[in-house]
């Protein structure tokens, strides 16, 4: 049962993988990378990891993917410009594509990792503790520095996005709250008593 | 155990303290109206830890279970990227205010940027590698498209920013393949189970991966293609800010990847590094010979010299690290002098950056293009000038190690590069004067760095000011 679930979840990656880059419409590239995802996610449960793989689904196909698609419909791309040298191109990728193959099945068949592998795996799946837990324990303990980097790295990020997109307009009127709560009514309220057909 | 550890990466966190105080203290108050402050604040909150780290920062310490070492090596790097950065922060000011570039932002990122290579130099393990890197990287696309409403800033950090994830893509799936191999990504654990002799060959080709993602970020032949359009579209004082720091520290983490993690097979990658360096220094030196913009010009010179330093990479002894740290200093230190003759290039008030324009540019204004060519004759490894004993040291280095055909080939293609050097100074000296030539005069800021860097390129010929010792300190903790 494993095994014939490992194929299929294997399969419709390859498959999601292929169709996302050769699909003609590009909402349906997004779909097909979206069903490369979920069955990613797939294979993470059977790897037993079930954290990572829900936090794949939530993630990339929650959020991500999904950004994805509204950029993709959003933005007025031509894509069938952008795919005009694809045929052109691809004799030289194939070629690419296949030595690359054959040398990571070179990397593959050849392999054998270091008789010290097992001993000094870094970190080691307990096996009475949760997939959530266990993470929680190293990366808030051992791997603290890495994470408090990773949040420098999402500031810049942040920052980036500020600088090279917003532009401060001169003229626009903001709403002032405590300006407005702030107010003295004398100053602002004026009650005249107007005699009916005169005006002020 | 961890006030420890917190102890060995303080100047770290009082960097990103500083960062984040001026990013929020900015915000909440003058915004760009503070800008110009804030750079020279921060130039002098990075010359003020070069020196703290410089002085007091002794022995070797480890922490975070490895994954941060703090040494001589470290030291030396981030003292280097400090006062570059500090450098470059000084000199750009003034143009960025021209040019209406400069925004509370920019120093902010350079900073993060500098911690991000701090941590490079200092990484233990794959993974603090990796987070050093991209920090300082996601700095770096962002200033170089600092100049929104210009087409080819934006192409410049877009360029680089595509070029980057592939390259880094390249660099993780290295990583992984060492990953499945050791069970460990700590440099440690992967020396230990590497052993001795020939490298298996999954870890071979994890290897070789690595040193592609790694030859980007130097931007080193095969990988190169990036450089002269980020050079050319980046602001001026952005790229000076390319030429020098993050130069220097990809550097730094090249050479403690391969000897932290992979010193017992130096052999594997020795012929790698040779080949990179030997294709760098040529390509560098023939294709800059067609360049009319100097700051593309300059992106062709930094690949060349790239070639240089990985030489004393490629040698892969103690002496082929203290000549790459020598010569990444004296680069650093041509470069800064260089780039800041190229900020005051300028016509009405207007940037210039055709090497045309230089034509009797001696004649308006001896005492500059008097420093200029010490710079350019040191940049082309003229004896007796420090450029050439920089050089002097990585060929000194590769003959140690029994690389003459690494040497005979640096030379020839030294000889080849220096035709494009001396083509500014004919230009400078015997050129032809012409209608839009330079304005004369300039700001006595860029006019002391470049007078500061000429003087260092001759007055250094003693004794390199001492940095020799300091570099084989550097590399006696490193290879062992």
């Amino acid at each position: 049962m494993t095994v014939f679930a490992f194929y299929l979840f294997s399969l419709s990656a390859i498959a999601g993988g292929l169709f996302t880059v050769i699909a003609r419409n590009p909402v349906h590239s997004v779909l097909w990378l979206i069903l490369a995802f979920l069955s990613s996610a797939g294979l993470f449960v059977l790897l037993g990891a079930e954290f990572v793989a829900m936090l794949l689904i939530i993630v990339y196909v929650g959020a991500v993917a999904v950004l994805f698609l509204f950029v993709v419909m959003m933005l007025d791309v031509d894509f069938a410009e952008l795919r005009a040298g694809m045929a052109k191109y691809m004799p030289l990728a194939l070629l690419i594509g296949i030595v690359l193959l054959m040398q990571l099945a070179m990397a593959f068949g050849g392999w054998q990792a270091s008789e010290l592998a097992s001993t000094q795996l870094s970190a080691p799946a307990p096996v009475d503790v949760q997939n959530t837990a266990a993470l929680g324990l190293v990366l808030y303990d051992r791997y603290f520095l890495l994470f408090q980097l990773a949040g420098l790295i999402l500031l810049v990020a942040m920052i980036g996005a500020i600088v090279l997109t917003l532009r401060h307009r001169v003229g626009v009127k903001r709403q002032d709250v405590l300006a407005q709560m702030w107010r003295d009514p004398k100053k602002a309220l004026d009650l005249r008593d107007v005699k009916p057909g005169q005006g002020l | 155990m961890i006030s420890a550890d917190l102890n060995i990466i303080l100047p770290e966190i009082l960097l990103a303290v500083y960062a984040m105080l001026a990013l929020v203290g900015a915000v909440y108050t003058g915004k760009d109206k503070l800008a110009s402050p804030l750079v020279w604040a921060t130039a002098a909150v990075m010359l003020i830890m070069a020196l703290w780290i410089g002085t007091t920062g002794s022995g070797t310490r480890v922490g975070f279970f490895g994954m941060f070492n703090d040494d001589a090596f470290s030291r030396f790097a981030k003292v280097v990227i400090l006062i570059a950065a500090a450098c470059v922060l000084i000199m750009g000011e003034a143009f960025m205010k021209r040019h209406n570039l400069l925004r509370f932002e920019y120093p902010v990122l350079v900073v993060l940027s500098v911690i991000g290579m701090m941590v490079m130099v200092s990484a233990g393990d794959l993974m603090t590698l990796y987070m050093g890197l991209e920090l300082q990287s996601l700095a770096l696309y962002v200033v170089a498209s600092l100049r929104r409403d210009s087409e080819m800033s934006t192409e410049a950090g877009l360029k680089y920013f595509v070029l980057g994830a592939l390259s880094s893509g390249l660099l993780l799936y290295g990583a992984s393949l060492v990953y499945g191999f050791a069970g460990t990504t700590l440099f440690s654990g992967i020396i230990a189970a590497a052993g001795t002799g020939q490298l298996s060959i999954g870890l071979l080709i994890g290897l070789v991966l690595m040193i592609s993602g790694l030859a980007f970020k130097v931007s080193a032949v095969p990988f190169h293609m990036w450089t002269p359009d980020v050079y050319q579209g980046a602001p001026t004082p952005v790229t000076a800010f390319f030429a020098t720091a993050p130069k220097m520290a990809a550097m730094g983490l090249f050479a403690r990847l391969l000897h932290d993690a992979f010193g017992a097979a130096v052999s594997d990658w020795s012929q790698v590094v040779a080949l990179i360096a030997v294709l760098s220094m040529f390509l560098g030196s023939i294709a800059a010979i067609g360049q009319r913009n100097i700051k593309r010009l300059m992106a062709y010179s930094s690949i060349a010299h790239m070639g240089y330093a990985l030489i004393g990479l490629a040698a892969g002894t103690q002496a082929g690290v203290q000549a790459m740290l020598v010569y990444m200093a004296v680069y650093v230190t041509m470069n800064v002098g260089t780039f800041a003759f190229i900020l005051s290039m300028q016509k009405d008030g207007q940037p210039v950056t055709e090497v045309d324009s230089l034509g009797m540019y001696a004649k308006r204004e001896p005492g500059r293009a008097l420093a200029v060519l010490v710079l350019l004759f040191s940049l082309a490894g003229v004896p007796p000038l420090l450029g050439f004993f920089a050089k002097l040291g990585v060929w000194q280095a590769a003959i140690a190690s029994d690389m003459y055909w690494l040497v005979v080939a640096s030379a020839v293609a030294s000889a080849i590069g220096a035709y494009y050097y001396l083509r500014i100074v004919y230009l400078m000296y015997f050129g032809e004067d012409r209608e839009d030539a330079l304005d004369a005069g300039g700001s006595p800021v860029l006019w002391g760095f470049l007078a500061a860097s000429a003087f260092v390129m001759v007055a250094g010929v003693v004794n390199l000011f001492g940095i020799e010792g300091a570099a084989a300190a550097a590399a006696a903790t490193l290879v062992n």
